[in-house]
């Protein structure tokens, strides 16, 4: 009885605290979609554009709702546009992107995580220092060793190759992968290690058996890391290859800049996609992961 | 030299630094075979780092350590022929109990069968048969300390090695597993040595302890003479709960009988003969040394049967009944003494009582040194 009296009243401050919270989540939301939109417009457009016919696009502006739906753009850009001469599409710089992006993913993920199971599990003397100038190249931007890497590349015979690119990226990539790797591995006990040791394990097995079945969170990590990183990466790729070589990101630059008539934009936007695809994929399979590992310190 | 039997470990001499900072000042230990051995200390005493070094997960600076017959300093750890238990019990998050126990095995190629019989001989003495496919996120707490206890038993090594095991466990539990790894201790008769902060844990386990303090052993001997006869004061203040007291006192050698002389309340002073004859060179200003238990309520009888007990006025500040005894705060001029009293004549809050001390259980300092007399 009394409840249902206490029910019946009318609580004037919990129906402001309500209204209150009502309208504070309505701001918050608006604000975020508005966000989002500004985000999200731009891809849209360029879907739109990918499916739209030239004519169309010539008549009504690069932005406007489609009014037809077709498939040319995307087949064109695939296997038959004429980038610089060539008529291949973007294919073959698709494939050059995929088998350097790939290897270089993997190899500078492994050394990273070598390096991060080193450094934070065997300290030597020096380790700390050693450390910190691998930080250094996590704050060094890209163009700094352009010059060094077109030399280096240049002895080793690998200028316009994906292996040289391979290379390069790998390298580049070091500091990033160790610094994830060797953070994430502080977080599991040094007591496991002695354990380890004390149960006759060395420091292959240690890392076999123990550190690597506890890194798939910041594996995956430094995987869609660096595997977004290096597929978009333009300027080595650009510098250090060209034509039939080059990755997806700088033949879409030599697309857009080897238009002698009027701009294909059906075919630009489709090029496009198709080289924002992969890193959009990889992001997707793994970006719940991506977040919680971010996040994730120790293991307990 | 053939007919000499060495022990199960010998510690001669050892130093441990890093860098300018000496953590070990020569440690001087050694362990008969199927001894249990403590190494009690507080924080930062050293006693976990001396445990590392005899596991070998630390380099010695100088001095020997020897597992039986074998001088192991540069041993490494999988070599000592050792086993430890952890604090953290480091069991392997990702793999199984069972994986947990044979992984030693694994690394040491030892053939699959004999891991599997050996599995099945260790979780039947731990009762852990039920456990052996879940992994250890999925065990309790008194779980765990028994998993990681199988992985050391697993392996029939030369010397256990346990490291603070069971101060991650809640009161009861702790005591539970004290009373089992001390039954353990029995069935196996391995030797052991136990690093733990926890006195009571010491006493009631080791057959021998080393109370240990800024880097160095304090005293190594039985546990009950460590509790009677303490060598300093550290020792005498860090074993017993509540402490000992310390209480300043003057030798007095009248009548032909030694004493002690110590400040009551108001001023006044009261004279406690001392059960033993004098030690030679003694100083003139001495630190009484009592443990609450041996303050009693002063009667004739008592006398009758403890014949060291003397006589001392004292009023109670603080009585604090724990069921089973009751403590009392006592003060004997402007010094606080903690009594342990039976609760059928416990003090009552505000009373002057005659305490009998039992001087025959009584220990003598130097101020000076902190030594014994």
């Amino acid at each position: 009885m009394a409840e249902q009296a206490a029910a019946l009243l009318f609580d004037a401050e919990a129906a402001a605290a309500s209204r209150r919270h009502f309208w504070t989540r309505f701001a918050i939301y608006g604000v975020l979609t508005f966000f989002a939109a500004i985000y999200l417009v731009p891809l849209l457009v360029v879907v739109f554009n990918s499916f739209r016919e030239q004519e169309e696009i010539a008549r009504n502006g690069l932005i406007s709702l489609p009014q037809t739906f077709r498939l040319d753009a995307w087949r064109d850009a695939w296997s038959s546009y004429c980038i610089a001469g060539t008529c291949e599409g973007m294919k073959r710089n698709f494939f050059n992107s995929l088998w350097m992006t790939i290897p270089a993913t993997i190899i500078s993920t492994l050394l990273g995580a070598i390096n991060g199971y080193v450094l934070s599990k065997w300290r030597f003397k020096g380790s700390e220092v050693l450390f910190t100038c691998m930080l250094l190249g996590v704050f060094m931007p890209g163009q700094i060793a352009l010059m060094p890497w077109a030399f280096v590349l240049g002895k080793l015979g690998l200028t316009n190759s994906t292996y040289g690119l391979i290379l390069v990226h790998v390298i580049q990539g070091i500091s990033f992968t160790t610094l994830f790797c060797r953070n994430y591995y502080l977080g599991i006990p040094d007591d496991l290690i002695k354990a380890a040791r004390i149960d006759g394990a060395g420091f292959w097995r240690i890392f076999r058996k123990i550190i690597l079945p506890l890194s798939p969170p910041i594996l995956i990590v430094t995987v869609i890391w660096q595997f977004t990183g290096i597929w978009n990466e333009y300027l080595f790729g650009v510098v250090f290859t060209s034509g039939q070589q080059q990755p997806i990101t700088a033949a879409l630059v030599a697309l857009t800049a080897s238009g002698t008539t009027a701009r294909a934009y059906d075919v630009m936007s489709a090029s496009v996609l198709i080289g924002a695809l992969p890193p959009l994929l990889i992001y997707l399979l793994g970006g719940k992961y991506f977040v919680r590992g971010l996040t994730q310190g120790a293991i307990k | 030299m053939t007919s000499r039997t060495f022990s199960a470990l010998t510690i001669r001499n050892v130093h441990k630094s890093f860098g300018a900072v000496g953590v070990l000042k020569g440690i001087d230990l050694e362990a008969q075979p199927g001894e249990f051995i403590a190494l009690v200390g507080p924080s930062g005493c050293g006693k976990s780092t001396l445990l590392a070094m005899i596991a070998g997960l630390e380099s010695i600076s100088s001095g020997e350590i020897w597992i039986g017959d074998r001088l192991v300093n540069s041993v490494p750890p999988k070599d000592r022929d050792i086993a430890m238990v952890f604090q953290s019990y480091a069991l392997y998050p990702t793999m199984t109990v069972r994986e947990n126990i044979t992984f030693g095995m694994e690394s040491r190629g030892v053939p699959k069968a004999e891991q599997a019989d050996a599995v099945k001989r260790v979780a039947a003495l731990l009762q852990i048969e039920p456990l052996l496919n879940r992994k250890p996120g999925q065990l309790s707490g008194g779980q765990r300390q028994r998993v990681a206890m199988g992985r050391a038993l697993v392996r029939d090594p030369k010397l256990f090695l346990f490291d603070e095991p069971l101060s991650n466990l809640d009161a009861k539990l702790r005591v539970d597993m004290r009373t089992e790894i001390k039954k353990l201790h029995n069935r196996v008769g391995k030797t052991t040595v136990y690093v733990t902060h926890d006195q009571v844990e010491a006493m009631t386990l080791a057959s021998r302890i080393a109370v240990m303090h800024q880097g160095s052993v304090q005293q190594f001997d039985a546990a009950q003479t460590i509790y009677s006869r303490p060598a300093n004061m550290f020792v005498a203040g860090f074993m017993g709960s509540p402490a000992m007291n310390f209480i300043p006192a003057e030798l007095s050698d009248g009548e032909g009988r030694a004493a002690v002389t110590i400040r009551t309340v108001n001023g006044g002073s009261a004279a406690l003969p001392l059960a033993q004859a004098l030690p030679t060179r003694a100083p003139k200003n001495v630190v009484l040394g009592v443990r609450p238990e041996h303050i009693y309520r002063f009667s004739d009888d008592l006398r009758q049967r403890k014949p060291g007990l003397a006589a001392v006025q004292a009023p109670v500040d603080l009585v604090e009944p724990t069921g089973a005894e009751t403590l009392a705060v006592l003060r004997f001029g402007d010094l606080e003494v903690t009594g342990r009293f039976d609760p059928d004549t416990a003090p009552r809050v505000g009373e002057t009582m005659t305490l009998g001390i039992d001087m025959a259980r009584a220990c003598l300092f130097d101020p000076a040194t902190q030594s014994l007399l």
